[in-house]
């Protein structure tokens, strides 16, 4: 299997990630050498093998649904990119 | 005494405890020492005045029943430290400074520790030898531009250099263990669950896990004790019962069942390798351990199955990164424009690549092919070992499958730099804890390691072999300062 061009512009905007040709086309190459070697594991039967989704054998933990730390506004918003005070600013997404 | 900066951290604690020195003249060490070090670019952020502050503040009202009282050190720069930049290696957190810390930078600190900078490491800790870091590679102490390894590759050649006396790293794929071998120096992946991921820069969530890296086992043995805490801000943090590991160290292990296994004999292997494990295997059965040959039948397919899962969980992490809350924002012509301009602009070439090849494989008619598959394939490779376990109390293999390479020998070809990790990879989809020791030297003097794994929370057995073996090979690390003029 090969991926293209088409698909890495799929991926990229799936990805939120904007790519031109050239960047597009190194990509592929990487991506293909990547799955030639990823395809190995075609060369196994795993029909009847349970999929391993967390090494912990333990089950999630319940806590109390309690606020522990509130009242850090300041703090929350000190690494936000954009210039305001009290809330996060983006472009405009409403006309 | 020797110089301050070339003690172990178990000789350093034991000084200062004395009074024979304090925490200021120790720290000033390490600062002048790293001070003159700039070209080792260990560093991404220094914090130098104010660890001289807190030295000065604990001499005044020093407290001895603390386990690193007094002592300063480096930390790699994926772990959030409160009001000190944290930026991952990357563009696009170079602006950010966390406003909380890490739980186990908190545990260290509360042991009386003092930060001394943040170490450099590859982007988002996906590299194996400090070359996708933005700010640049680092050079490793044993030669001119030779990598450290990666990505934990900062934290490696500061440790190695004496600009640290010990450090944290962490291991996603061979992260901790990589480096230590290259350097010549200890490095502990533990148990996935032992130490707190919270506020620790996710890469891969059900791999990443932090670890100690130290200049022998004792040093290596005493961090963990201190940084492996059950905690309940992380929902995978394990409470299970931890050994006072340095307490319990011993170098006797007599009947232990370590078992060698036959598919780590990969092709094209070099002769050194080969040389090395047999050596390990002799330092062994001189310990008085007993040697079984085992198989591990599904190695070959972990990196493949570490090429999907890994980068599958980084491109979901890595989502976060949409210049809205915090890091670099591009301007954009619309929404859609500035989430796509920042990623595009903020990540580096690795980076990129595998969110990319993440998505893909989580993508619509992929999903089956390929996550699931490497799903079901882990749980194959899980199996080994513990099929492996009921036969054997630890494995011996080598640390990585070969020695350090030059700086920009391997940067144009992806899988090539991949199959460093060839050996290491399979314990952390497996979950396993899992020590690189310094075992020898190549035909160019660049050190080997070996590694020993063992059963999910049996640190304490895999440091007592590494200490047993340690005193057997008598490693000495050979660092010439080149770097200082």
């Amino acid at each position: 299997m090969t991926i293209d061009l088409k698909t890495i512009k799929h991926i990229s905007k799936l990805s939120r990630i904007s790519v031109d040709d050239k960047k597009a086309k190194k990509l592929a190459e990487d991506m293909n050498s990547i799955f030639d070697f990823i395809e190995k594991l075609n060369e196994l039967n795993t029909d009847n093998v349970e999929p391993l989704t967390s090494v912990a054998e333990t089950t999630l933990k319940l806590r109390v649904d309690e606020v522990k730390s509130g009242n850090i506004r300041e703090q929350v918003l000190k690494n936000s990119p954009g210039e305001n005070e009290d809330f996060f600013v983006v472009p405009r997404v409403v006309e | 005494m020797s110089d301050i900066t070339s003690l172990t951290l178990t000789n350093l604690v034991k000084n200062i405890k004395d009074k024979k020195i304090s925490s200021e003249e120790t720290t000033k060490a390490f600062i002048d020492r790293g001070g003159k070090s700039k070209d080792l670019n260990a560093y991404i952020t220094e914090d130098f005045s104010n660890a001289m502050v807190k030295a000065k503040a604990f001499d005044k009202k020093p407290n001895f029943d603390l386990k690193l009282p007094g002592i300063p050190m480096a930390v790699k720069d994926l772990f959030c430290t409160n009001g000190v930049k944290t930026t991952a290696g990357s563009k696009i957190l170079s602006n950010f400074i966390p406003p909380y810390e890490s739980t186990v930078t908190k545990n260290i600190w509360n042991e009386g520790a003092i930060l001394l900078g943040k170490l450099n490491c590859d982007e988002f800790a996906m590299g194996s030898s400090n070359e996708t870091s933005f700010f640049g590679n680092v050079q490793s102490p044993i030669d001119k531009n030779l990598v450290p390894g990666g990505s934990s590759g900062g934290s490696a050649s500061a440790l190695a250099a004496n600009l640290t006396p010990i450090t944290i790293g962490t291991d996603t794929g061979g992260s901790i263990r990589q480096p230590a071998s290259f350097t010549g120096t200890v490095g502990l992946k533990p148990t996935y669950g032992s130490c707190s991921r919270y506020g620790i820069v996710a890469f891969a969530s059900s791999l990443d896990q932090a670890g100690p890296m130290s200049k022998n086992v004792k040093d290596c043995a005493l961090l963990q004790e201190i940084i492996s805490t059950y905690d309940e801000k992380d929902s995978t943090s394990i409470d299970f019962k931890r050994s006072a590991y340095s307490k319990e160290l011993t170098n006797n292990i007599k009947g232990k069942k370590i078992g060698i296994p036959k598919e780590y004999r990969v092709d094209g292997m070099p002769k050194e390798i080969e040389d090395l494990w047999t050596k390990g295997i002799e330092y062994a059965k001189d310990c008085g351990a007993e040697i079984v040959e085992i198989s591990l039948p599904h190695t070959n397919y972990a990196l493949p199955t570490y090429y999907i899962v890994a980068p599958a969980e980084a491109s979901s992490n890595l989502a976060r990164y949409d210049g809205v809350k915090y890091g670099l924002r591009s301007k954009g012509e619309n929404l859609i424009d500035m989430y796509e301009k920042t990623r595009s602009e903020g990540f580096g070439a690795e980076v990129q690549r595998r969110i990319m090849i993440g998505t893909y494989v989580l993508s619509s008619g992929y999903y089956d092919a390929y996550y699931l598959k490497a799903q079901k394939v882990r749980k194959l490779i899980k199996n080994d070992f513990d099929e492996a376990y009921k036969k054997v109390d630890a494995i011996l293999t080598p640390s990585t499958p070969s020695a350090a390479f030059k700086i920009g020998e391997k940067t144009n070809d992806p899988v090539s730099m991949y199959l460093n990790d060839i050996f290491t990879v399979p314990v952390n989809l497996a979950g396993l804890p899992a020590i690189s020791i310094p075992a020898g030297v190549d035909a160019k003097g660049y050190p080997l390691g070996l590694q020993i794994i063992g059963k999910a929370f049996d640190e304490q057995n895999i440091l007592n072999i590494a200490y047993a073996m340690e005193e057997k090979i008598e490693f000495k690390n050979k660092i010439t300062d080149w770097w200082i003029k």
